[in-house]
């Protein structure tokens, strides 16, 4: 261990055993690169990583839900148009009915926790397959979404606070004046500082039980270069207007589902129904109540992503929703769910999100058709899951 | 004149990265005779075998294939079959909605002009279904067939491709002893026509019974080969050629038995398939005491697996219509398992792979599966604990695994076994049913296994065993109930049950 030569077979070894997720990485920086040249130097400009931020935000939120439905081997093909419906009725209770905004959201949620309840029900009690199911919902609820919008048309959202969501950022110390925005760094920092504090405590905890470990300066270039990504993406946007909010929001989810998935009861039981669900019935799991929660988290999440996306465009449309859920299951494969179930991490259905979204972004810079650009995320989405497969049959 | 030998393998050799699997075995068939192939597990019987038929083609392998007098190159099944080699392979594939003769003609289908002859098809199916004795209707769908008649179908497929040295992997393992009986009759039979026949077996009373020649590998080695006329051929020379030393014992004793109350109780059970309506047990009773082992016989069918499931919280709909379930002294019904497990019961089943283990997760995950709630003080898994957990049982059970953190499906079935094993006693049970316990293991693994158990009884657990292998019920219960047709047709102790009386009550219903 340790010697130079070693160094560099550990490498390839680690290249090719981890292809599939180095792939993503990998992509994600040809991606922006390209677009950074491609558009003579736009991609990467304070105003654009700010731009990307707010715009991926609701696809990240609908990507962590779908992550957990699709290692469970279901599917939610609904969650478009419920974030839309979502949306809409959030708009009309704010600006037709006139109730509270927090109020507001809060019906809206749990409009959305009725929703997974009742395709969770049809899945789990009923039987019918999810991929049914789901399909039916999305007639149903986008039907819905245009008949909530059909006597007033698009409408316009005035409330800040609804509106701060997904335009806004999170305050500086006040009277700040040099051009970097304080807190943002100082958040970075402490991000930083928590990535290498965790890190090293997991890696003494492995060495502790003689787990396999990467050599020490694998590690440190690992640490490095997470810390780096951090801090460059944090300067980016502390010297615009700061952290956006709607990235807080995500973080937040983020990291409530990262400690439920990989800390909890239910988030083993939810990898050992996608693993094996015979198996996990007989060890005690209850599979159809797990499943049930995962319908109703993806049904919420929709509701929230749905929040972002009217707060972001400040009007409630009845196109939106299309195609949510398609670029939500994009960004969970692309982040290395397996496509045969059982495992995928919510962090890495959030880098497939800013795959898909870098796309998007990159290719709306260029002013690039809208068809093509279907057509440019199809083949990327079906190379990363193709390489994904192949990855694991080995 | 006639060569004596069919086949002879001359100094195979094949690698694998970092295994060297077989290592210049010799292996030589005579012409119309029963060879039967033996080993531990990963002793190299599959990997000869697939070298044989070509799944290994030539080129990856060093040696010579010498078969009717030609050294062969064969690149893939194909070729293998065309010179007439066929295996019946131990999990049989299959079409399960076309009938009996589109899955015998499948791939080798009988032509007329550009389109296939489906009436020539099913006269020469029945033809091929008389060789093999199956008296069938050969337009019913597959599905509709038990295994051991649809092992029947395979061979006639076999048959029906003109093969001449028949390759039988682990034929019987799935069978009741019916049709494992019979398949041997029909080996004889095949034999009496001039077919060779090389049957790969862990059952060594089936293999001194029909075996003309019986070669042994170890660690991917010839050790012997042993002729059924001059050698000796005993289990125990077998057992001994097979592991490289002497078994005295194939089921280790408990000195001192420590059998107190009963624990568990099942009293008048009877249960039905939610989906079918069909009646799975019929007024079942049986008891286990305090550091007792109770083995539970019966044929393949007899309902024993289902029984265990229905007391097991019923996962897949079985309704239980009447009688009692006595834990402890106290009535208890569960409608999960999650009950079943709350309340001391644990469940090992019988098919590891498909509803015993989550294969693509860690060793570690798999052992506190049934019981993390022990390793949550607050919200989140105390992993250091969890991996104290999951290393003492890997001591204690000796699961042969790198670390821990090793994906279970990498593990040898034996080690898969024991996996399954740890994760039930993590749940702390009073009564464990082991449903199969030592199925398609090696012998070294399931000594190791019968000594776990008597382990157990020894600390007060009570434990009832399943299992279609008689000798290994009569060696380790200290009492035993036989079922049929989802009755409970008799009650011996050890000391009464004899094969011939087990077999009767297992037969007569």
């Amino acid at each position: 261990m340790g010697t130079k030569k070693s160094l560099g077979k550990e490498v390839f070894s680690l290249l090719k055993e981890n292809a599939a997720s180095y792939m993503m990485y990998f992509a994600l920086v040809v991606i922006m690169l390209v677009f950074q040249i491609w558009t003579k130097g736009k991609f990467f400009t304070a105003q654009n990583i700010s731009n990307l931020f707010n715009q991926a935000a609701y696809v990240a939120v609908l990507a962590i839900g779908m992550t957990l439905i699709l290692i469970l081997r279901h599917i939610d093909l609904s969650c478009g148009y419920v974030a839309g419906l979502s949306g809409a009725i959030a708009a009309i209770l704010m600006e037709k009915v006139g109730i509270n905004v927090w109020l507001s959201m809060l019906i809206v949620l749990l409009m959305g926790l009725a929703i997974g309840f009742y395709q969770g029900t049809l899945v789990t009690k009923f039987g019918i397959p999810a991929f049914i199911t789901t399909l039916a919902g999305m007639f149903i609820f986008r039907g819905l979404l245009t008949r909530s919008l059909a006597s007033t048309g698009t409408i316009i959202v005035t409330d800040k606070t609804f509106k701060a969501m997904c335009q806004g950022f999170i305050p500086d110390i006040p009277g700040n004046r040099t051009g970097v925005h304080i807190v943002t760094m100082l958040i970075a920092l402490i991000a930083v500082a928590a990535v290498i504090f965790f890190r090293i405590r997991s890696r003494k905890n492995r060495q502790k039980y003689n787990f396999p470990v990467v050599s020490l300066p694998i590690f440190i270039v690992g640490i490095v270069a997470v810390s780096v990504v951090i801090l460059f993406a944090a300067w980016m946007l502390a010297i615009n207007k700061g952290l956006p909010i709607s990235a807080c929001i995500v973080a937040v989810i983020l990291g409530a589902y990262t400690f439920m998935l990989s800390k909890t009861k239910l988030g083993r039981h939810i990898y050992g129904i996608g693993g094996n669900d015979q198996a996990a019935e007989l060890s005690g799991v209850d599979v159809k109540k797990v499943t049930l929660f995962a319908f109703c988290s993806m049904s919420v999440l929709a509701a929230v992503a749905g929040f972002l996306y009217t707060s972001r465009l400040s009007s409630a449309t009845p196109t939106a929703g299309l195609a949510f859920e398609m670029d939500a299951i994009a960004s969970s494969y692309i982040g290395g769910t397996a496509v045969s179930g059982g495992v995928g991490k919510v962090t890495n259905a959030i880098i497939g999100t800013f795959v898909i979204m870098s796309l998007t972004n990159g290719m709306n810079l260029m002013t690039i058709d809208i068809s093509y650009q279907y057509i440019v995320k199809g083949i990327i989405f079906i190379i990363a899951v193709a390489f994904d497969v192949r990855s694991r049959k080995k | 004149m006639f060569d004596e030998y069919i086949l002879e393998m001359r100094n195979i050799s094949k690698e694998f990265p970092g295994v060297k699997a077989l290592s210049d075995v010799n292996f030589k068939v005579r012409r119309g005779e029963i060879h039967c192939l033996v080993g531990e597990n990963g002793a190299g019987k599959s990997t000869l075998m697939k070298v044989l038929s070509g799944v290994w083609r030539y080129g990856t392998y060093t040696g010579d294939i010498v078969y009717e007098g030609k050294v062969r190159q064969f690149k893939g099944i194909a070729d293998s079959e065309a010179a007439g080699i066929a295996i019946i392979y131990q999990e049989l594939a299959f079409f399960p909605e076309l009938s009996v003769y589109e899955n015998i003609y499948f791939g080798h289908e009988i032509m007329n002009g550009g389109t296939i002859d489906w009436n020539e098809t099913i006269v020469q199916s029945k033809e091929y279904l008389r060789k093999v004795r199956l008296d069938i209707d050969p337009s019913i769908k597959i599905k509709h067939l038990n295994t051991g008649k649809q092992q029947l179908v395979e061979i006639a497929k076999a048959l029906s491709k003109n093969c001449k040295l028949l390759i039988f992997d682990e034929p019987t393992s799935s069978l009741n002893e019916d049709d494992s009986k019979n398949l041997l009759d029909l080996m004889r039979e095949l034999k009496e026509r001039g077919i060779t026949c090389i049957m790969i077996s862990h059952k060594l009373r089936e293999v001194t019974a029909i075996a003309d020649t019986i070669t042994v590998l170890r660690d991917g080695s010839t050790i012997c080969s042993l002729d059924a006329k001059e050698d000796d051929i005993s289990e125990a020379n077998i057992i001994r050629n097979m592991v490289g030393r002497t078994i005295d014992d194939v089921y280790p004793k408990r000195l001192q038995k420590n059998i107190s109350d009963i624990v568990f109780e099942v009293k008048n059970l009877s249960a039905e398939d939610r989906n079918t309506g069909k009646k799975i047990l019929k007024n079942v009773s049986f008891n286990v005491r305090r550091g007792e082992i109770v083995g539970l016989q019966g044929l393949m069918g007899a309902g024993r697996t289902e029984c265990a499931l229905a007391v097991f919280g019923n996962p897949y709909d079985y309704k239980i219509t009447s009688g009692e379930i006595w834990m402890d002294g106290k009535r208890v019904s569960f409608k999960t398992p999650k009950q079943a497990i709350k309340n001391g019961l644990a469940y090992v089943t019988e098919d590891r792979k498909g509803n015993g283990l989550v294969l693509i997760q860690d060793v570690r995950y798999n052992i506190t599966l049934a019981n993390l709630d022990e390793l949550i003080p607050g919200l989140a898994i105390d992993e250091n604990k969890e991996i104290e957990v999951a290393e003492k049982y890997r001591k204690e059970i000796n699961i042969k695994t790198p670390t821990i953190a090793q994906k279970v499906k990498n593990l040898s079935g034996g080690n898969q076994q024991k996996v399954q094993i740890s994760k039930w006693l993590f749940s702390h049970p009073k009564v464990l049913i082991l449903d199969e316990p030592t199925r398609g293991i090696d012998v070294g693994a399931k000594y190791e296994i019968y000594s776990i158990m008597n382990d157990l009884v020894k600390q007060g657990m009570s434990i009832i065993m399943i299992s279609s292998e008689l000798p290994e019920v009569l060696g380790m219960s200290d009492r035993l109930y036989v079922m049929s047709e989802g009755q409970i047709t008799g009650e011996l102790p050890i000391e009464e049950a004899t094969e011939e009386k087990v077999m009767k009550m297992a037969i007569n219903a």
